[in-house]
């Protein structure tokens, strides 16, 4: 059922809204185009082509519009950009999944974390992924990172519907821009507002304490290895105050999923190399369990 | 108007349809898929960098045609469409190059059929790489939506039996890539129509690479990449063809099918169709002109 749900919501906008204009007949065009007396072109949408507004969506409430259940955090470097996220789905005040995955590579040089509703969010990254390789398949060549960074934001304003009813979905975009050689991160809002962010960010319900974490933490000059880190003491962070944020499972060996983006293409790091972090995090909370002191 | 003047018996207008798709196809330079020790290597003559014969379809499926350019354009497109929509609807594995030709086939039969139309001419290879050598699939598909299951290489284009010939000496499957590449290089110059001047730029080349870590196995051979795969000592040529070095001297790669070899003729005479320097893609020239990869 999500599925069908978010597939449409992500396809139909632009048939919709071209459609009225298209099959309006001369005599109800000449009404709309010459008789209406008003001098505001809201106004004038609203009567002639209600669908082409922003806001077309009036019904459903709109309460719960923040996402729940998530930490996803980004660390940009020089030489390339890690994003990472926690593996807790909740429902209510119960753990549904232990290791679910939030972060997938959408392409060869791009990575998505996703925030919100499990079912539309993880449809709406296979969509993703899928158009970002029908188009480069299409046309002979990848999307531009801004490019893809925008089509991201017209699928998640696409499903603006489902997130007035309470199905919010929000991505973290990171990728490595081949045209400039640098790393950057891109955050979104439910309406599909795509804003780029400078050195790092995190989204999702545990998103308040990663960012204060990572205000401490984030170092711009510092290695891929380093920001690994950075983004798993944040993490570890989220999930310290956030109850719907997971920890690392060190009995269950479930760690974040961590994914590297540089120059050389998007990879996910093996559990391995996870492990070995996250135990040297924990090493150091057993002595400080509020984290490495930040220098005044 | 729309009523036949003459009455024409359908053998009639099958055999003017065919020989008309024909010709087409012979004005084509030949693509040879074939199958090597890691996977399927695609490579032919195409003097465009841009404009490719041979395209990636789907994760472990690749593609190769020759012909009319918009024609194998537009069946490359919803390939990839059909592949896309079917691996997103049930899963990245139900995508399978059987499926993909038999869609292929059922799509060029009925426009071959169809009265008002005008036949496709092309004639297109779907290959699939399988996780062991013995899944490897190669299905070569005809203007009429014929279809055939090739064990080891298929040839497409005008010289095609002929390349297969001198393919089918020294071939064998479990050859590695770059004796692969030369074999077929070898091969591609038997094509009387100018096969010797063949340059390393000339060509286009790309893997289906099972050992791939990626789920996506396609990946395109750069001249630079076919130059080190099979160790040619080869100048890279200036923009004239004919001042560039050429593969074709039996010195570059071993023995080249002699040049003496009579030039057998094959539905259309290869001296029937001069051979252009500029690659023709042209969508709605009606000369010869017209048909891509020349």
């Amino acid at each position: 059922m999500a599925r069908a749900r978010v597939r449409l919501s992500c396809t139909t906008p632009t048939t919709r809204r071209t459609g009225r204009l298209m099959t309006m007949n001369t005599d109800e065009m000449k009404r709309a185009f010459l008789a209406d007396p008003t001098s505001s072109f809201t106004q004038f949408l609203e009567r002639t082509s209600p669908r082409l507004l922003p806001n077309a969506v009036r019904s459903g409430s709109t309460e719960d519009l923040s996402p729940t259940a998530t930490t996803i955090v980004a660390v940009a470097t020089p030489s390339g950009v890690v994003l990472a996220g926690d593996r807790r789905a909740t429902m209510g005040s119960m753990i549904a999944q232990r290791d679910i995955q939030k972060v997938f590579a959408a392409d060869e040089f791009s990575a998505v974390g996703i925030a919100g509703s499990a079912g539309l969010a993880i449809e709406l990254v296979k969509l993703f992924r899928v158009e970002l390789e029908h188009y480069e398949k299409i046309e002979g060549a990848p999307l531009t990172l801004d490019g893809k960074a925008n089509r991201l934001a017209s699928m998640i304003r696409g499903n603006l519907g489902m997130a007035l009813q309470g199905f919010v979905v929000l991505p973290l975009f990171v990728g490595w821009d081949v045209s400039c050689a640098k790393a950057r991160i891109f955050s979104y809002d439910a309406t599909g507002g795509c804003y780029e962010e400078t050195g790092y960010h995190a989204i999702g319900s545990g998103s308040l304490f990663a960012k204060g974490s990572l205000k401490k933490l984030y170092r711009p000059k510092a290695t891929l290895k380093r920001a690994v880190q950075m983004c798993v003491q944040a993490l570890f962070d989220a999930a310290d105050d956030d109850s719907a944020t997971g920890g690392p499972d060190v009995l269950r060996r479930i760690y974040p999923v961590v994914i590297a983006v540089d120059a050389s293409g998007a990879r996910q790091l093996p559990e391995t190399e996870i492990a070995e972090v996250t135990d040297h995090v924990l090493a150091g909370r057993a002595t400080r369990p509020d984290g490495p002191e930040a220098r005044l | 108007m729309s009523q036949p003047v003459f009455y024409v018996s359908p053998e009639q207008q099958i055999k003017d349809r065919a020989e008309f798709a024909r010709s087409g196809i012979a004005k084509g330079r030949s693509v040879i898929v074939a199958r090597y020790a890691d996977g399927i290597v695609f490579i032919g003559e195409n003097h465009s960098k841009s404009l490719h014969k041979v395209a990636e379809i789907y994760d472990r499926i690749g593609f190769a045609a020759v012909g009319r350019y918009n024609e194998f354009e537009n069946l490359r497109v919803a390939g990839i469409r059909h592949a896309d929509i079917r691996g997103y609807a049930y899963d990245r594995r139900d995508v399978t190059g059987r499926m993909l030709a038999g869609a292929y086939a059922q799509l060029l039969g009925t426009i071959f059929s169809a009265v008002m139309e005008k036949p496709y001419e092309v004639e297109m290879v779907v290959a699939e790489v399988g996780d062991k050598p013995e899944a490897d699939e190669i299905y070569r598909l005809s203007f009429d939506g014929s279809i055939t299951d090739e064990p080891q290489f298929a040839v497409i284009g005008g010289a095609s039996e002929m390349i297969s010939q001198a393919l089918r000496e020294g071939y064998e499957p479990q050859l590695r890539l770059g004796d692969c590449l030369r074999l077929a290089i070898q091969a591609l110059i038997a094509d009387p129509r100018g096969g010797t001047a063949l340059t390393v730029d000339a060509l286009e080349a790309a893997v289906l690479d099972r050992n791939r870590t990626q789920a996506r196995k396609f990946r395109r051979l750069s001249s630079d990449d076919i130059t080190e795969l099979t160790k040619v000592p080869v100048r890279r040529p200036t923009r004239s063809r004919k001042s560039g070095a050429s593969l074709g001297t039996p010195t570059d790669i071993g023995d080249a099918t002699p040049s003496s070899q009579p030039k057998r003729t094959r539905r259309v005479s290869a001296a029937d169709s001069p051979r252009t320097d500029q690659v023709d893609v042209g969508p709605a020239e009606a000369t010869s002109s017209g048909t891509a990869g020349e």
